[in-house]
This record gives structure tokens, C-alpha cells and sequence, in this order.
């Protein structure tokens, strides 16, 4: 028994004693260049983990009876947010040694929230879910202050940290009424002791916590208080770090405890988890309008995309779980693009984000601007980008399941939010030309916004292959 | 050939690409190879296209010219053109080197200028000649990006206010359409435009509380597609911000979205919410004929009073485009190839209009009506063509727009005998506020001094207005070049709607 335990957990394994031995090296060798050098060594392990997780392993294993899992759908989640981490680390690099604050805890800090975020998406119990999310929270409230010198940056930590925790507290208490009125904390028990007798309230109570609990994680409205603060106020690596991976993993413990825990009474939740996602995608859109500030803007349009991704889960189909994942790949990938941009906005050498800051930058840096344009584009959902086809198999999947005032809410609230991002292209493209922009945008930044520009255009003709990946991942969810 | 389409299609965006990656040099040569590679690329477009019309057999019931691929999602890419399509390719790659050639004098960031156009090209053949649902809204939606640049970066003074509202206007008209496409994919299990052509949709009442909706599920599925073609085509009230596109836009922008981008309203109606919703269509038949006569009116009305050339023009064109309504939703023979006739038409005349326009704000820049006068003493062959294109803006008997205007009409005389009468009165309506502009702009003294330095038309100006004249005198005597192509396809189109409808 224990053996096949520990070989299931062995990536969680390896990563996490790689974190330990990191830290060990890294307190005994602290020189200026220790930071560098385990950015680039962590990008890499991750890159390695990642295709391990990917290639290596196949079916479904559970271990410690049940309350961990390793399945198509957790290993397309982990090689995400492995991936996506590694590619923050590479990004964030040059940013921090230019704001001197490259130590070597953000890159082990990563890690640890990496290791919190694959034991989420693995998760098959609610002590098993709750671990994960501790583990990651705990690394990412320290990574938001991470910047101490500066009170915004240390600001957003508090903000983070003290809103965090009512929600953990929030999904444990929920989490321990589901256990009080089930007797168990597996998935697979809570879902038969649904099936078993009558649903009763408690578990319905015990549901709507795990909801709202979970809702503040991934930052859906109206539980999204934090978001835009604390993106405006960490560093900006730390912002894209926070945009991407952990979103992944909230959404996809999302879908399991959904699915797996409370499958049988989906009617329940799929009107609240509905409802989530449409005051979600209307506040998002509506409240991106008036930013100035593009971190904060950033904010408000994750919490319209997180709406977006809730439809998929709302629907409660193989097709919508499917729909989500694809959205949150491609959302991902959207972000990283135009983070890699934010991360490189700088005025006499000094990191700026109000977005004026962009008037006519289309003529100082055509290929930025465009690549830019067509991630804007993009992230409003337009055709011929590829973030069209990501709503639209969204929108597909409710109207499958007759959620027509989801689909239509949706569709309103994008075109409320493709205004703030047309009012980013007029900025490059025909705003008032103002003091410029610094011209030094690292090579890796260039290579991500540009990367990211071709794939929501390229992709539009396959999507490289994620929709079969994302079909393998649900179809074993489901069956 | 069995991609012809393809190729047609995608010519212009590679063209588009070869200039943004291989273009570079010194700016006054790069300029030049820009303007030459763009003329060539949409000139060969145009000539490619005439194997289009020459392959194309009229007789052939269905579509011709199939290409078909998986896609995404079960989506498809699948083209194909029957008889209402094939011509407004034509027309399309008809116009674009036209509109190139026009825009010569374009200085300003001239390379995104013309990639913005042969983009939009793209998208615009590839909306006439798309047979998936999706595929159709890709290309459809598409043409927002680059005609939201062409406005921004070289429209006029409140180009923002006029670039943000076209943007979001029509994207809130078509976003609803995709929902309802969305239903059909769903209640099909298809998005072949072909397959869902013989679909039934329901049409049982739907009940709501306290009401029936009549029509049920097609009525609302009509007017999803209703918001988003009333809005592109324009159709009074949704036209308000048609006038603000057209004078803020460039002239070269300014004749696209006259000539092509209006149509695709009427091109939708003709091929989605006529064949496949007929009973809805059948209900709101009389709804959507009695808002072209009050737009007819109204906006005729209207423009009379314009002070603005482009705004009048614009203003016209909604009246315009009344006709196509009333046409089509008459639901006859004479009707629907009078619309066709009429938006191809139209799509030449107000084309050549916006481009007048333009060959004198080139050198006044200003629009002001009050700004002109007397410009036949200087500008003898300018006035000619002015006037040309004035009388088939009315619909002068021997120009293309008699022809469209007298079919519709004869359409809608059949089955609404008042409909017909005020409609008609738009006509003289047209008359007035176009003859009158002319006299005020062109005709009279030479009296502004401004005025004195202004020279006629150029060679090259020349070369732009002479195959617009020449087509539209064309097809004003010898309408059958065009209902020849359109009357199999046409007949078909009313044959299958009136087959549908409960007796």
C-alpha cells in the first residue's frame, strides 16, 4: 500500500525536496548570484517536471485511500501550471534584479506554491484540497509583499493575507459541515452518501461555503475584493504569477469538487455557480472601464475571464469542463503575453503603469504594439483571435444545457469589456503621443509577447492540439 | 481549380503579410513598393475573380466552387458561392484596386494603411463566400479590427467618438447572432450553412407568462440575426452610427464600408433569415417594410438638411438601403432580385460618391457644403462625373440605380400597394436633396477665393472614376448581365421560402 502511494505523490516528491535542497544550497551559498542562478535552474526543473508529468505517466492511480489522485485531468492541470510558473520565473528575472529585489527566496517561494498548486488540482479529499490551498496561499501571500521596502507592495501582502484567510476559514468551515453530515471527507463519499439518502441541508450549507470559499481563489465576483488591489500592489512578476498558475488550479479543484463531491446534486449548484460567473463577467467588464492603472485593469479582466471559465464549470457537461480548460490554457497563455509587456513598461528606468504611458507606442515599437493589439483583441474575444473560440465553446456548452441568460449575459458583458481593451489599441495606435517609454524590453519579454501574439492568431487554424489534450483530461474525469 | 475560393480569398492577406515582413528601406521607395504591391495584389484578386464569374453556371441548383475542411470543434471550413453570392465577390474585388488607386495620395503610416486594407479584403470575400455558421461569423465580426484602425489612425477630428461607437455597435448586434448561431449548432448538430438551409426550425408558439410568442424559437432566432444585419445594413432606427463612420473615415474607408460592408446585411438576410427562419420572417415581414419606408423618408428627409457632404451621402445611403429591405421582405420575384440588384448597384454608385467627395477634400479639406460653389468652372470634367453619378444616385433611367430602384419597387407594389406609394416618394425625395447638393457644390459662380487654386481631375483620377462609369452605364442598360447570374438562385430562394410557409 504505501509504496504505490509514494510513487504516485513522486513528482509532488521530487519537487518539493528539490524546493528543500534549494533552500539549503541557497542559505549556505547567499551571494548575489545565487538568485539568478536558481530562477534559471527552477525554470528549468519545472520545464523537465512538466514533460515528465506529461509523458511519463498514464491512467488513473489513487493513493492514500482515495484522498489523492493522479488522472488526465490533474496532469493536463499540473503541466500547465508547471509550464506557466517556469515561464514567469523567466520573465520575472530581469525585473527583479532591476528593482534589486532578486533574492533567492522568489524562486523556492514559486516552488512551494508550484508543489501547493499540483497537490490542489490532485486533490480528491477535503483535507488533501485543503493542504494544497494552504500551501499555496501561504507561498503567494509572501510572494505579493515581496517587494518589503515598498508600502504598496507590503500593503497587497496584508490585504492578501487577511482576505485569504477568512476564505480558507470560510472553506473549512464548509469542508467540515460536509464532513459532519456526510462522515466522510473523500469526494467519492460525499457523492455516495448524496446518493445514498436525502440531501440535506447541511451538506447544501456545507456546498455553498466550499463555493464562496473556493470563488475568493480564483477571485470571482462578488468575492473578488482583493484581486485588484493586490495586483496593483505586488511586483509585477509576482502580479502574472498570480494571474496564471494558481487561477488554473482554483478552477480546476473547482471542477473536481463540483463533479466528484457533489455530482448528484448538480441542479443545486449549477445555478449558484452560474450566477457567480454572470455578476462575474459583468462587474469585471464594467469595472475595467474607469482603470487607469493597466495592473489593476488586469484585475478586473481576470475576474471577467474567471466569469467566462465559471460558465464552462455552470454547465455541469464533459463539453463545458472541456470548455473551461480550454479557456483557462488560452487565457493563460494571453496573459503571460501581455504581462511579458507590463513587466518591461518603464520611464527613465522606473517601472510605470498607468496606461497613458502607451500614447502612440505603435510608432516607438511596431512589433510590440502589434503583438499587443492582437492579445487585446484577443482578450476581448474577438474573431479572427483565438480568445473567440475559447468563449465560444463556452457559450456552447450552457446552450447545450438550455442556460440561455448565461450565454446572453456573457455575451453582453464582452462587449462591454472589449471597450477597455480597444481603449489599450487606441492608446498605441491613435492616442496622444506623451513623454515615451523606455526602449529596452528584454529579450525574453519580447520573445513571450511576440510568442503569444503568433498563438492567438496561428492557433485559430488547430489550436495546437489542446483541444485533444483537454478531451483526453475530461473524458476521464467523467467516465 | 478546385480552390479557387481559397485563393481568391486569402490573396490579398498573404499580399498584406509579404508587405508587413518584407517591405522595409528607405521610407519614399518603401511607399512607392507598398502602393504598387497593394494595387497588384487586389488587381490580381479582381482577375482571379473573373474565372469566378466565368466557371460560374447560373442553371446549377445549390453551391458551386465547394471546398471543404474540418476545423475546429466539428466546425468547418467549407466555401462555396450560388447565385446570390458570386456577385458581390466580384464586386468586392471589383472595387478594392479602385479604392487603392484612390487612396494614392495616402502619406501618412502608408504601409499599416494598406494592410488594413487587403486584411479587410480578406475578411470580406470570405463573408460572401463562406458556407459554415461559424466560419461566416468569423469573417464577418473580423472586418471590425482593421476597419476600427482605419477609422482610428486616419479618420477625421472626433474619430474616436465615431471609431469606439461603429465598433461596439456592431459588435452588439452581432454577438447576439452568435448566440443564436450557437442554438442552431446545438439544435442541428451542424453549422453547414447547406444543411441548416433545409433545417426546420421550430416555429411552435412559445408560451410565455400571460403571452404566446408567435413564431417560437424561429422568431427569436430571427431577430437575433435581425439585431445584428439591421444594424450593419443600416436600417432606421439602428443607422445612427453610420453618418459618424463616414465622415470621420478616410475616403478610401469611407467607399468600402458604402460599397461592401453595408451589403452584408442584406447578403445575411438573403441567406440566413429568409431561407432559414421563413416564418418568422413571414411575421415580421410587414414590421420590417413599413421601418425601410419611414427610413426612405426620414432619412431622405434628413439628408436634405446635412451640411456635411459625407454625412448626406451617408444619410443617402440608409435610404438606399430601405429599398433592399422593402425588396427583399416583399418576398417576390421582382423583389429580391430588384434587392440584389440594388445593393450591387449601390455599392457602385455611393462607392464613386464618397470617392468625388474625396478628390476634393484632398485638396480643400473640408466637407462643408457651404465651403463649394461654382466648382464646374474650374473642374468641367470633375462636374461631369459629379453629375453621373448625382442622376444614378437618384436613379436617372440608363444608370444601374433606375434598374434596382424600379424592381424593388415593382416588388413591393404586388403585395402592399402603400408601402409602394411612399416608398416612391423617396424617390423624389432623392431627387431633391441630391440635385441640390449638386447645384450648391458644383454648379453657380466661382465666388470663394479659397476655391481658385483648385485643378481638375488628374489621370490618375481619371483611371479610377472611368470603370465605375462605365459599369454602372452597363448595367443600367443591360440589367440581364447581372438577374441572369441571380435569377436561378433567386427563384430557388422564393420557391423554398413560400413552399415553407403554412397555407
Amino acid at each position: 500500500m504505501f509504496p504505490s502511494d509514494l510513487t504516485t505523490i513522486l513528482p509532488e516528491l521530487v519537487l518539493a525536496t528539490y524546493g528543500l535542497a534549494a533552500l539549503i544550497w541557497a542559505v549556505f551559498s547567499n551571494t548575489q548570484k545565487t538568485g539568478t542562478a536558481l530562477v534559471w535552474l527552477t525554470s528549468i526543473f519545472l520545464v523537465g517536471l512538466s514533460l515528465w508529468i506529461g509523458l511519463a505517466t498514464t491512467g488513473t492511480k489513487q493513493a492514500f485511500g482515495g484522498a489523492f489522485v493522479d488522472d488526465g485531468f490533474s496532469r493536463f492541470a499540473k503541466v500547465v501550471i508547471a509550464l506557466s510558473s517556469a515561464v514567469v520565473l523567466l520573465l520575472s528575472r530581469d525585473y527583479l534584479e532591476k528593482e534589486r529585489i532578486l533574492k533567492f527566496e522568489f524562486p523556492i517561494l514559486v516552488v512551494f506554491a508550484v508543489l501547493g498548486m499540483m497537490i490542489m488540482v490532485s486533490a480528491q479529499g477535503l483535507m488533501v484540497l485543503y493542504m494544497g490551498i494552504e500551501l499555496q496561499s501561504l507561498s503567494l501571500y509572501v510572494l505579493a509583499a515581496f517587494h518589503r521596502n515598498h508600502s504598496k507592495s507590503t500593503e497587497a501582502g496584508l490585504k492578501y493575507f487577511v482576505l485569504g484567510a477568512l476564505s480558507s476559514g470560510l472553506l473549512l468551515y464548509g469542508a467540515s459541515l460536509t464532513y459532519g453530515f456526510s462522515g466522510t471527507t473523500l469526494m467519492s463519499g460525499i457523492s455516495e452518501a448524496i446518493s445514498d439518502g436525502e440531501t440535506s441541508v447541511g451538506l447544501l450549507f456545507g456546498l455553498a461555503f466550499l463555493i464562496v470559499g473556493l470563488a475568493f481563489k480564483v477571485s470571482a465576483a462578488p468575492f473578488h475584493m482583493w484581486a485588484p488591489d493586490v495586483y496593483e500592489g505586488s511586483p509585477t512578476p509576482v502580479t502574472l504569477f498570480l494571474a496564471t498558475a494558481p487561477k488554473v488550479a482554483a478552477m480546476i479543484l473547482f471542477a473536481r469538487l463540483l463533479m466528484e463531491a457533489f455530482g448528484p446534486v448538480a441542479d443545486d449548484w449549477q445555478l449558484i455557480v452560474g450566477g457567480i460567473a454572470f455578476v462575474s463577467m459583468f462587474l469585471g467588464s464594467i469595472a475595467a472601464i474607469g482603470q487607469i492603472d493597466i495592473k489593476r485593469l488586469m484585475a478586473y479582466s481576470s475576474i471577467a475571464h474567471m466569469g467566462y471559465a465559471l460558465m464552462g464549470i455552470a454547465s455541469g457537461t464533459e463539453k463545458g469542463f472541456q470548455a473551461m480548460l480550454i479557456y483557462m490554457v488560452i487565457y493563460t497563455i494571453m496573459n503571460l503575453g501581455t504581462f511579458a509587456f507590463i513587466l518591461s513598461m518603464r520611464k527613465g528606468g522606473r517601472p510605470v503603469s498607468d496606461i497613458y504611458s502607451l500614447g502612440m507606442y505603435s510608432r516607438q515599437a511596431p512589433i510590440q504594439a502589434f503583438s499587443l493589439l492582437l492579445l487585446m483583441f484577443s482578450l476581448a474575444g474577438i474573431v479572427p483571435l483565438i480568445g473567440f473560440f475559447a468563449k465560444l465553446y463556452v457559450f456552447l456548452a450552457v446552450i447545450e444545457v438550455g442556460m440561455y441568460w448565461l450565454a446572453l449575459g456573457g455575451a453582453i458583458a464582452s462587449v462591454i469589456g472589449a471597450y477597455y481593451y480597444l481603449r489599450l489599441v487606441y492608446l498605441m495606435y491613435f492616442g496622444e503621443e506623451g513623454e515615451s517609454l523606455d526602449d529596452d524590453m528584454t529579450r525574453t519579454s519580447l520573445i513571450t509577447l511576440v510568442l503569444s501574439g503568433v498563438f492567438v492568431i496561428v492557433g485559430v487554424a488547430n489550436l495546437f492540439g489542446i483541444i485533444d489534450f483537454s478531451q483526453a483530461a475530461t473524458g476521464m474525469l467523467f467516465n | 481549380m478546385n480552390n479557387l475560393l481559397t485563393v481568391i480569398t486569402f490573396t490579398p492577406f498573404i499580399a498584406a503579410l509579404i508587405m508587413m515582413f518584407f517591405i522595409r528601406g528607405e521610407e519614399a521607395t518603401a511607399a512607392k513598393n507598398i502602393k504598387f504591391l497593394a494595387l497588384v495584389a487586389t488587381g490580381a484578386t479582381f482577375l482571379i475573380s473573373l474565372f469566378l464569374i466565368l466557371g460560374f453556371e447560373p442553371e446549377v441548383e445549390g453551391f458551386q466552387f465547394v471546398e471543404e475542411y474540418t476545423w475546429l470543434f466539428g466546425l468547418r471550413y467549407k466555401l462555396g458561392v450560388d447565385g446570390i453570392s458570386v456577385l458581390f465577390i466580384v464586386l468586392t474585388t471589383f472595387l478594392m484596386p479602385i479604392t487603392v488607386l484612390a487612396c494614392w495620395k495616402v502619406e501618412h503610416r502608408i504601409k499599416e494603411f494598406m494592410i488594413s486594407f487587403l486584411v479587410l479584403e480578406t475578411f470580406m470575400i470570405g463573408v460572401f463566400c463562406s458556407l459554415d455558421l461559424v466560419l461566416f461569423y468569423f469573417f464577418f465580426e473580423a472586418g471590425l479590427i482593421p476597419m476600427f484602425l482605419i477609422i482610428g489612425i486616419w479618420g477625421g477630428e472626433r474619430k474616436l467618438y465615431a471609431t469606439f461607437k461603429f465598433f461596439l455597435y456592431t459588435l452588439l448586434g452581432s454577438i447576439l447572432m452568435l448566440i443564436a448561431m450557437i442554438y442552431m449548432w446545438v439544435d442541428a448538430g451542424t453549422t453547414d450553412i447547406e444543411v441548416l438551409l433545409t433545417h426546420e426550425f421550430s416555429h411552435l408558439p412559445l408560451p410565455f407568462p400571460g403571452w404566446d410568442l408567435i413564431g417560437g424559437i424561429q422568431s427569436l432566432l430571427w431577430l437575433a440575426f435581425f439585431a445584428s444585419f439591421a444594424v450593419k445594413l443600416p436600417m432606421w432606427p439602428f443607422h445612427t452610427w453610420l453618418p459618424d463612420a463616414h465622415v470621420e473615415a478616410p475616403t478610401g474607408g469611407s467607399v468600402i464600408l458604402a460599397a461592401i460592408l453595408l451589403k452584408m446585411g442584406g447578403y445575411g438576410f438573403l441567406r440566413f433569415s429568409l431561407p432559414m427562419f421563413p416564418i418568422a420572417s413571414e411575421i415580421f415581414a410587414d414590421f420590417v417594410i413599413w421601418l425601410s419606408v419611414i427610413a426612405i423618408i426620414y432619412t431622405s428627409l434628413v439628408a436634405m438638411m446635412q451640411e456635411d457632404i459625407k454625412k448626406l451621402i451617408a444619410y443617402s445611403s440608409v435610404a438606399h438601403m430601405g429599398f433592399v429591405t422593402i425588396g427583399i421582405f416583399s418576398f417576390t420575384h421582382q423583389g429580391l432580385e430588384g434587392a440584389i440588384f440594388q445593393m450591387l448597384s449601390h455599392g457602385l454608385i455611393s462607392g464613386a460618391l464618397f470617392l468625388c467627395v474625396g478628390v476634393v477634400y484632398d485638396q480643400m479639406h473640408t466637407r462643408q457644403i457651404a465651403d463649394y460653389g461654382g466648382l464646374v468652372i474650374k473642374m468641367p470634367v470633375y462636374a461631369l462625373g459629379f453629375m453621373f453619378f448625382t442622376l444614378a444616385n437618384v436613379g436617372l433611367p440608363g444608370t444601374s440605380g433606375f434598374v434596382g430602384e424600379f424592381l424593388t419597387l415593382t416588388g413591393i407594389f404586388q403585395v402592399n400597394t402603400w408601402a409602394a406609394f411612399f416608398a416612391t416618394t423617396g424617390v423624389i425625395l432623392s431627387a431633391a436633396y441630391a440635385l441640390w447638393v449638386f447645384r450648391r457644390v458644383v454648379l453657380g459662380d466661382l465666388v470663394k477665393a479659397s476655391l481658385a487654386g483648385v485643378r481638375d481631375l488628374s489621370s490618375r483620377e481619371k483611371l479610377v472614376f472611368a470603370p465605375l462609369i462605365i459599369m454602372t452605364l452597363l448595367l443600367g442598360v443591360y440589367p440581364s448581365l447581372v438577374t441572369d447570374i441571380t435569377g436561378p438562385a433567386v427563384m430557388e430562394l422564393k420557391n423554398h421560402v413560400l413552399a415553407s410557409l403554412p397555407k
